[in-house]
């Protein structure tokens, strides 16, 4: 097959999405914003992938409370990404541990990589997003 | 944004017409609502507005129409769950339609 064949009008062609998230859930907009990204990502079947990295994984934090700030508690919603067939959710145990959290800390299932493991991941992706 | 009088009670409601604040909603307000939609409440509405009401309430969002099809599939059976059944219920889109009504915000991914 010829290049161009494969290029075709771009219908059916699945490319490897992975969303980055590297901050803390509430403070700036980027964690919200990333994840309606990715929920609507998910209406074009591409293969969708979500690390929580940094701060990042506090987005997936159980139990909290975010009456005293004043804004939506959107960490339910983490919950509702196997509704959208978006199941591949990874998090760093570097970052777990440096802010002493396990998986039980957590408020889906996800698989925990180390740093090498990480890395090949990314180096797998056609497109990589940073939020 | 503009406020609109419903059986009595001053409500805000968005440049679309979603209610603005969803604590608000009751039955006076899903039958506004319908009205404007010009759909017909049956218990067969009440059922969708419903599980729409349970499933925010659980996930926080309003879920794409593909996501409702197959959420209310698991539910309330395949027979339910499909396009056909939802668009003749909600004839100008399931999720859109039917989360005006249960005074839920414009579904994520509707676009």
């Amino acid at each position: 097959m010829s290049d161009m064949d494969e290029m075709d009008d771009g219908s059916g062609v699945v490319k490897k999405f992975m969303f980055l998230n590297r901050k803390a859930p509430h403070g700036t907009v980027y964690a919200l914003e990333g994840l309606e990204v990715v929920l609507i990502t998910a209406a074009f079947d591409q293969d969708v992938s979500m690390v929580f990295t940094d701060d990042g994984v506090y987005q997936l934090m159980k139990g909290v409370d975010t009456k005293g700030i004043e804004v939506k508690d959107f960490s339910k919603t983490y919950r509702a990404l196997e509704g959208y067939d978006i199941e591949k959710l990874y998090v760093d145990q570097v970052s777990l541990d440096a802010r002493g959290l396990t998986e039980d800390d957590l408020i889906v299932d996800v698989t925990v990589l180390s740093v090498d493991e990480m890395a090949n991941l990314m180096a797998e992706q056609d497109v990589v997003i940073s939020f | 944004m503009p406020m609109v009088n419903i059986a009595g009670k001053e409500v805000e409601v968005d440049e679309e017409g979603y209610l603005v604040d969803l604590s608000q909603w009751n039955e006076d307000i899903a039958k506004y609502m319908a009205q404007e939609e010009k759909v017909d409440l049956t218990e067969s509405h009440w059922e969708v507005v419903n599980f729409l009401r349970e499933y925010y309430a659980e996930y926080q969002i309003a879920p794409a129409v593909r996501v409702l099809t197959k959420a209310i599939g698991k539910k309330l059976g395949p027979e339910k769950g499909n396009n056909k059944y939802l668009y003749e219920l909600f004839p100008y889109g399931p999720a859109k339609q039917a989360c005006k009504i249960a005074g839920l915000p414009k579904p994520t991914g509707c676009i």
